[in-house]
């Protein structure tokens, strides 16, 4: 405790603590997932936590929020004793939560959204959609955002979206804010108008709990982090005192060599014949004219900004959204897509951007999961065989190491990381050999993205064509042999990765300096 | 900001006594019993009866087999709608396609025999099942409106085309398989709930086309980028619950021995109820068949019971939709 004595990065010296989790322990079904952790946030600061796969981060922080018991331990606020027994209480305490799957109703404007269920009422009790609106902007103006509370959700962006979440918080009086992954979802200079907002937020004593993988943002805003793992707490420090390496390490608990840097691969590379060509590729205001080659055993990187057209692009490679004009060659033979069966029939995957969205079926077992595109190989007759479709999916769980207790449990109780495994392990079931991907490795811990790009790089080794979408410049430098820039819809640059000497450089190729 | 343990005994101390109560609810998670709360429930309710209503017949060999004989026809149309809603749709249609398809099976009989009466009845609900997937898999329209507009016109063309008058069916040979006879020692009827119930459960189950519908309904859009084509599993589950209605109609036809276009009139919601009771998600992506036949037959036993018991039509009313609720509440997920 005493590095963290004398740490109390000045800004944080005599605060109170505005939370404090002592001794939390939890399990589930008799499985330890939280031993007595100690947990404490100060008035204003700003506290990173973080911690690989059902590491305990999300449960430590549901408990905060109400929706588990805990099953030993206290937690004050401001210095006093509370029972969270629910989502209202924590809320009442000044919990605030911005989530990371977000909790509005898209059909409601702003202004409804950020009162809903604690609408002002005028006389006969009803409501007042003047005063909720003079109240959202309010919170808007206090913010420093502009946003227009009348505005209908679901016209809106996701930055927006966020704002919206943070205004509903604050107004319902939040003091201590959890942020999970918040700028998974925003372009740059969102994320940089958010770390703004965090900033002003925590001049007027509003503590944020912030949870990211993204190392870099951790440093840029964070004061302190604790670092849980296998569900105790490993080491709480202020970030002037520990080193990127040492959160990695604290976080994959061994050290990890050179995987976020690039391997020259012994590829197939330009003596690969092109596997997947893109011709002119048009559809829709965001597809505009793309043309492109992916040869067997290479890994093409495609970057660019939101909206540059990337998700588009592999929609329409997946015959998920119909092409207008131009073709895509499969090994010479044109396709004609009809939907995603066709797609499969040719020999591609794609893992979606969306895993909960459109990769899984979150209710259904994860071995139900990852036999949905195989059901035709376990086919016995007209029937289902269930004996192979058990063998099929304990060898997709074998051969991607997911960590999963039972097969035949709901997908939804896995970690995000373990779940974006399995939808990945679906997808290699059907042997493919073209393999798109939309950020692999959104909202998965440091050291479950290490595998996927270890994996990524093995699959193009043995001769798959990887076409890979990430926002992530280090990672997509991490793996790629090629780089393609999208802006606009269309290809702006197309680069060898040795032309591209760090992600500075691609950063500005891609924001088009 | 020490991090000293707090006053009182350390955790691994608390802990102890928690251990027996909380194993012992993880065992009582752990069974899932939820998911089997019709069976118990059936089991429960049939006790209750046989014991209060014991000496006024109940567990007779007649009365069993009575349950089991009003419960064939709406067990057999639940099949049906356990399909539809597991795929996260609805039909209300089926009460009165079965109706529609009594009347056009007898009156095709009368004029041209019994194997066009046959092809008659199948043939209105391969014409309303397509009808209906069309509109919902192709215009995105909701099945829920789409059926409910097919209700009135089926039962609407049903009384429109026999002037409301009952239609009746003198082939012997039709009415002796469809419903009206026996097989052997066994009631027809039950036959054919068996026939559709085995059939339902290894569709569902056990095949490519069950495993997509439980899909469909579960994610959709997760389904559509699994290579299942939505579309067509939208389309075909309307069209397997048409015409399952139809043979139920056709059965309803057989054993009244007419075609009438009340016959299945209300039929929908005591199927959906069945579905619903019998664990299948009003919200897809779950579903049994099995489960279903329980239902039907779970609210066979209640109809029946409380006539045994005296009670009158309004009051049977009250205490069924009573336990109906009572069940769905238990028997709700998380």
């Amino acid at each position: 405790m005493s590095s963290e004595e004398s740490a109390a990065a000045s800004r944080l010296e005599g605060r109170d603590a505005a939370v404090r989790m002592r001794g939390i322990s939890k399990s589930f079904d008799g499985v330890r997932v939280l031993t007595d952790v100690d947990f404490e946030v100060r008035r204003g600061e700003v506290h990173a936590l973080a911690g690989g796969n059902g590491a305990g981060k999300s449960t430590l922080m549901k408990i905060l929020q109400g929706v588990y018991s805990l099953d030993a331990g206290e937690i004050e606020i401001d210095g006093q004793p509370v029972q969270l027994s629910s989502i209202q209480d924590a809320r009442a305490a000044g919990i605030g939560m911005v989530f990371q799957e977000f909790s509005l109703v898209p059909t409601l404007t702003v202004a409804q959204n950020i009162s809903l269920g604690v609408e002002p009422l005028g006389r006969a009790g009803l409501i007042r959609d003047r005063e909720a609106v003079r109240q959202a902007r309010a919170v808007f103006a206090e913010m420093e955002v502009d946003v227009d509370p009348r505005a209908v959700v679901g016209d809106l962006g996701t930055a927006y979206w966020q704002l919206t979440e943070i205004a509903k918080a604050l107004s319902q009086q939040a003091r201590v804010l959890i942020m999970d992954e918040p700028t998974a979802s925003l372009a740059k200079h969102e994320a940089d108008a958010l770390f703004e907002l965090v900033g002003r937020l925590t001049q007027r004593g509003i503590s944020v709990i912030y949870i990211s993988h993204r190392m870099e943002e951790v440093y840029r805003i964070a004061d302190r982090i604790t670092i849980l793992r296998d569900g105790r707490r490993l080491l709480t420090k202020p970030l002037t005192e520990v080193s990127p390496e040492e959160i990695v390490q604290g976080i994959v608990g061994k050290e990890i060599e050179g995987q976020m840097s690039y391997l020259q691969r012994n590829a197939y590379g330009d003596v690969g014949e092109p596997v997947l060509e893109l011709r002119d590729v048009t559809a829709g205001p965001r597809v505009q004219g793309i043309s492109f080659q992916v040869a067997r055993g290479e890994i093409v990187g495609l970057a660019g900004l939101m909206g540059s057209g990337r998700t588009e692009l592999a929609r329409v490679l997946f015959g998920i959204d119909p092409i207008r004009s131009g073709s895509i060659v499969v090994r010479g033979v044109e396709l004609r897509l009809q939907g995603p069966q066709d797609a499969i029939r040719a020999g591609i995957a794609l893992i979606p951007e969306d895993r909960r969205a459109q990769g899984l079926i979150l209710d259904h077992s994860v071995r139900e999961n990852l036999t949905l595109p195989l059901l035709g190989r376990m086919r016995r007759g007209p029937l289902l065989d269930d004996r192979k479709g058990r063998a099929l999916a304990r060898g997709l769980i074998e051969r991607f190491r997911v960590k999963v207790a039972d097969p035949d449990r709901p997908v939804r109780r896995l970690s995000g990381g373990n779940q974006q495994k399995v939808v990945i392990a679906k997808w290699l079931g059907t042997d493919p050999q073209i393999l798109v991907m939309d950020e692999p490795t959104a909202g998965v811990d440091i050291g479950t993205k290490n595998e996927i790009l270890a994996a990524i790089r093995s699959l193009a080794d043995q001769g798959m064509a990887v076409l890979m979408i990430s926002s992530e410049y280090p990672e997509l430098l991490a793996v790629s042999d090629r780089v393609v820039v999208l802006r606009d819809g269309r290809v702006h640059r197309q680069m060898d990765r040795a032309e591209i000497p760090d992600e500075n450089h691609l950063q500005l190729v891609v924001q088009g300096a | 900001m020490s991090t000293t343990t707090g006053p009182g005994p350390g955790p691994t101390e608390t802990s102890a006594p928690e251990v027996g109560a909380r194993s012992l609810t993880g065992l009582l998670r752990g069974l899932d019993w939820r998911r089997y709360i019709i069976y118990i429930g059936f089991v429960v309710v049939f006790m209750v009866f046989a014991v209060t209503l014991g000496d006024r017949g109940f567990v007779s060999s007649n009365n069993l087999l009575n349950i089991f004989r009003q419960a064939a026809t709406i067990s057999i149309i639940a099949v049906g709608v356990t399909f539809v809603i597991s795929c996260a749709e609805i039909d209300l249609s089926v009460g009165s396609v079965a109706g529609l398809a009594s009347v056009c099976t007898a009156m095709a009989i009368s004029n041209w025999g019994i194997v066009a009466g046959i092809l008659a009845g199948l043939a209105v609900g391969v014409v309303v099942g397509a009808i209906n997937g069309t509109l919902v898999s192709m215009l995105n329209i909701p099945s829920f409106l789409v059926t409910l507009g097919m209700l009135g016109m089926a039962a609407g063309v049903a009384q429109w085309i026999t002037g409301s008058a009952p239609q009746p069916i003198l082939d012997d040979t039709y009415n002796l398989i469809f419903g009206g006879g026996n097989f052997g020692p066994v009631p027809g009827l039950l036959v054919w709930m068996a026939l559709f119930v085995a059939l339902g459960t290894v569709v569902l189950a056990k095949t490519r086309f069950g495993r997509q519908v439980l899909a469909t309904g579960g994610n959709r859009i997760a389904a559509e980028f699994s290579g299942v084509r939505t579309r067509r599993i939208k389309f075909q589950v309307m069209l397997l619950s048409a015409v399952v209605a139809s043979v139920a109609g056709m059965l309803y036809a057989g054993r009244l021995e007419s075609g009438r276009f009340q016959w299945g009139a209300g039929d929908e919601l005591s199927a959906i109820a069945a579905v619903i009771l019998g664990g299948t998600s009003l919200f897809g992506g779950y579903g049994t068949v099995i489960g279903t036949l329980f239902g039907s037959l779970m609210i066979s036993l209640i109809n029946n019971g409380l006539i045994l018991a005296g009670l009158e039509t309004s009051q049977q009313q009250v205490v069924r939709g009573a336990i109906i609720i009572l069940a769905v509440a238990l028997g709700r997920r998380k």
